[in-house]
């Protein structure tokens, strides 16, 4: 029906083209206007329709593209290459007994004992390939027979079957490049370092393991010994830091400003404060941190302590928020029947409005200590980009936390390196899936519609 | 005893005080006497009073008692030292104190009477403090537990106190921001009395490395910051260019178009583009994007710098997609659905309507939206550092590579600083720039977008 008319009309308009401009207008009526646009105003609405289609559709394809980069990037570091092995521990080439006192057996040469075991199984000829050979395995290897002997100083003497540590060239290769054609081969390990590796893949010696190292070491300069013990124990005690300093703080000052400061330019401009401060960038917070903190009060750098205070002063504003609107949520009827029954306004706010308000303020510190979580650029101003070793053990020692740790690690040019920096990022992004979760469960499950 | 444990000790006693407060509260009423307030109200004020002084001392003790010692012992260093610049000084006073912590090690004989007076003004401080901050707790104590009567109107004084409490809790955040207002100024101003403001704001120019010796020969550091600021706007503008169209896109479809079903998850969904931490975009930039814009840019025959300032522009733009749909999102919701319906009723299709009729209204809100986008974008540190380079280049090309002013900030500070090189300083010029600059952003556009919500309320 549309249709005929739309032709009707085209026809009418090329035979009244020629005529003057004041004939077609009156020769149109505004239905047959409105008839002869609608083809054209529906193709509009469907392109617009579509591209903001297209827009969801490309937030969502970012996502995923993000993460399948970086799992792809990443499940390798949770497995090590590790090669099955027989090596007899030989009391006298480590000069130890079944008596040695511990200090003995941490300065016994396992380096030598693994270098001869390797020497005299391959029989590798010349210094260069004997360099080659034990290149093939890491030096964590010695310290893994040095754990086994401190654990069970018996066994010395013994002949003992033990998984040693493969170099971090030889587990990128084991994992990744083994099945691809001759040429596209990673160019780190020599023909007769391949040669030697494939008589252990023969033998069935050469295999991955869970890599639980890499949830129990510190940092380290050798890939395959890297781990986020440090970097994760130290954001545990900095966003501890944080929430025992920003909690507090944070209800207090929303209930103040919510129940209890007088309408004034004074309270005013707190609040914009407030605001404001929540949309300052956060690398301002580690220059505040380090002309205050460091220079001003001498905490010493590179510890959670300095690292929580920073990050309690940048989630304040967030939890400060968060807080007051969960604080205007309770309903007037509350505190009214409260007053009613004779409570004066400090039990009415914590008898009462501050219970009910409480899942609202948890939420909004859980979505806070997840922004400090991921938080790197204040901590890397006030020292926390160290190389730590050692793992942390209170809010004063040197440590690093996770995010840190993920840039340390993606500056590294070994092709382990950034396996476990993705590694480590499939790592941080569980722990914010899980505050994340937390904090919608309980908003789901604690927070009252009145 | 160290300090967390005196913390701890007054912890207890405030707990201590409670009880006994409280006690002492019950004992007299049980005798029959009325009480103005209640028993808990008697030991809330004896737990206050004993505790609050007390640890408010032990605060302002431990945090100015290392500036205090420090200025103490640089009177006891060698005249010859005490004449250095104050790096100088700086090292030898760390060195006095892991001589005093770590006795036996062969000292500079020197230094010993600082090690010395270290180890005295060590005991004396903590007797001092533990003596002083205990007895203020017991006199304290003594005071409020006498004042323990019928007559005392313990809740209301209570009251005032814990309003108190939650009064200075709030001036936090004002202190914050004093505190980034001084401390960045003040190391400013100390910049700009070594570089001229005009050669910093004006001049085309940035090499900060300063020669460290006198006779070295090199560079003497030049300060000038337009490259710094092109090459942050040059990243913002592409990040920008896509994070405006897709959020505002994808807000209007989410609200205008959507189903229920489809907002449900959708919306959350793109908000988790929000919440991945910057350093995870950053590595996602330097290690996919930007190797694979490299790719794409030498088959097209372009030469692409392997830090191009693209990579990173486009990989913030994601970022920040979630950050422009969720607020346009907010503005477009409280459009009033009277201007809809009136839109419709005059035979307006949706599409003609959202153009003409809603965004129009929503604009000033939709403004303020990319004003507080636009202001996170020139603040985004972690990406920029990560995929961005270092050069200074002053380019409106999208494939070169640029640096911002916060990537500046970052590589000037982190490592050793001195804090009386241009080079260290220069870092607070940049950060206070930074600073005012989003300021003034977020301020205007807080206001636009709380002013547009009053208008349809």
């Amino acid at each position: 029906m549309t249709d005929i008319k739309k032709n009707d009309s085209h026809e009418k308009k090329s035979n009244t083209s020629t005529e003057s401009n004041t004939m077609t207008t009156t020769q149109l009526t505004t239905r047959e206007k409105v008839e002869l646009s609608l083809g054209r105003r529906r193709a509009a609405e469907t392109r617009f329709r579509l591209y903001g289609m297209a827009s969801v559709f490309f937030g969502m394809l970012c996502l995923v593209v993000l993460f399948t980069d970086i799992a792809s990037k990443g499940t390798g570091a949770f497995k090590q290459t590790s090669l099955t092995t027989e090596i007899v521990l030989d009391s006298d080439y480590l000069n130890l007994n079944k008596e040695s006192t511990i200090d003995e057996i941490r300065f016994a040469n396992f380096d030598g004992l693994i270098k001869r075991h390797f020497a005299k199984m391959l029989k590798p000829k010349g210094r260069s390939a004997k360099r080659e050979l034990f290149k093939l395995i890491s030096p964590g290897a010695s310290w893994q027979l040095q754990e086994l002997l401190l654990a069970n100083p018996d066994a010395i003497d013994t002949s003992v079957s033990i998984e040693l540590l493969m170099d971090d060239d030889v587990d990128q290769w084991f994992k990744h490049d083994r099945e691809l054609a001759e040429g596209h081969m990673n160019d780190r390990l020599s023909d007769q370092q391949l040669v030697w590796l494939n008589s252990w893949i023969e033998e069935g010696k050469l295999d991955t393991h869970f890599n639980t190292l890499f949830f129990t070491n510190g940092d380290s300069r050798e890939p395959e010994l890297a781990g986020i013990h440090g970097a994760i124990k130290g954001t545990l005690l900095t966003l501890m830091v944080t929430l025992i300093l920003s909690f507090p703080i944070g209800v207090a000052a929303a209930i103040y400003l919510e129940e209890f400061a007088p309408r004034n330019r004074m309270t005013e401009i707190v609040e914009i404060n407030i605001n404001n401060l929540a949309a300052v960038p956060s690398i301002i917070f580690g220059l505040l941190g380090m002309a205050i903190f460091i220079n001003i009060f001498g905490v010493s750098r590179s510890t959670p302590l300095l690292g929580g205070l920073v990050l309690t002063l940048m989630t304040l504003p967030t939890i400060i928020i968060s807080a007051r609107a969960a604080i205007k949520s309770v309903p007037p009827s509350i505190r009214e029947a409260a007053y009613g029954l004779g409570a004066s306004k400090n039990q009415v706010v914590f008898h009462h409005v501050l219970p009910l308000a409480m899942p609202g303020m948890l939420t909004g510190t859980i979505l806070g200590m997840a922004q400090a979580l991921g938080e790197t650029a204040p901590l890397l101003m006030i020292g926390m980009v160290a190389f730590v070793v050692d793992v942390p053990g209170f809010i004063n020692d040197p440590s690093t936390v996770l995010p840190v740790q993920i840039f340390l690690w993606s500056d590294s040019p070994e092709r382990a390196f950034l396996e476990r920096t993705s590694g480590a990022i499939l790592v941080l992004l569980s722990f914010l899936v899980v505050m994340n979760t937390t904090a919608v469960i309980l908003r789901r499950r604690l927070e009252r519609r009145w | 005893m160290n300090f967390s444990s005196l913390l701890i000790i007054v912890i207890i006693v405030l707990g201590g005080a409670y009880f006994l407060g409280r006690n002492r509260a019950r004992a007299i009423s049980n005798q029959g006497v009325r009480m103005h307030s209640l028993p808990d109200h008697y030991g809330t004020l004896m737990a206050l009073w004993t505790g609050v002084p007390a640890l408010i001392l032990l605060l302002t003790w431990h945090l100015l008692e290392g500036p205090v010692i420090n200025h103490l012992l640089v009177a006891q260093l060698p005249a010859a030292i005490q004449q250095a610049d104050s790096s100088t000084i700086q090292l030898t006073i760390s060195k006095v104190y892991n001589l005093a912590s770590a006795s036996g090690i062969a000292a500079d004989p020197s230094l010993l009477p600082a090690v010395e007076h270290l180890t005295a003004l060590n005991e004396r401080t903590l007797i001092l403090n533990s003596g002083i901050a205990l007895s203020l707790c017991l006199v304290c104590f003594v005071i409020t537990f006498r004042r323990i009567k019928p007559e005392l109107r313990a809740r209301s004084e209570m009251e005032r106190i814990v309003n108190l409490l939650l009064l200075s809790s709030s001036g936090i955040a004002v202190l914050t921001t004093v505190g980034i207002l001084a401390s960045v100024m003040f190391e400013a101003w100390m910049f700009f009395q070594q570089v001229n403001p005009l050669e910093f704001l004006f001049g085309t120019t940035w090499s900060p490395q300063v020669a460290l010796r006198a006779d070295q020969s090199g560079s003497s550091g030049s300060f000038g910051a337009v490259p710094l600021f092109a090459g942050t706007l040059l990243i913002s503008s592409i990040a920008m260019i896509i994070a405006v169209p897709v959020g505002l896109m994808a807000a209007i479809y989410l609200s205008e178009y959507a189903s229920s079903n489809v907002r449900k998850y959708a919306k959350p969904a793109l908000e988790v583009l929000a919440g991945i931490p910057t350093v995870v975009y950053g590595f996602f930039a330097a290690l996919t994007v930007a190797p694979f814009i490299r790719a794409l840019g030498t088959d097209l025959g372009l030469e692409v710098s392997s830090e191009s300032a693209l990579a990173a522009g486009l990989v913030m733009g994601v970022m920040i997609i979630p950050f422009v749909s969720s607020l346009s999102d907010d503005v477009i919701n409280a459009v009033p659905q009277s201007l809809r319906d009136g839109s419709f009723g005059l035979g307006a299709t949706k599409n003609e309507t959202i153009r003409q009729v809603v965004i129009p209204a929503a604009l000033p809100g939709i403004v303020g939206a990319v004003m507080l986008a636009v202001s996170r974008a020139i603040g985004e540190t972690m990406i920029v550092a990560m995929a961005a380079g270092l050069a200074a280049n002053l380019t409106a090309n999208p494939l070169d590579s640029v640096t911002t002013v916060t990537v500046q900030i970052v590589t000037l500070l982190v490592g050793d600083q001195e804090f009386d090189s241009p080079k260290t300083l220069a870092a607070f010029a940049l950060g206070l720039v930074l600073f005012l600059a989003t300021l003034i952003l977020n301020f205007v556009a807080i206001k636009i977008v709380q002013k547009y919500r009053e208008q349809y309320d």
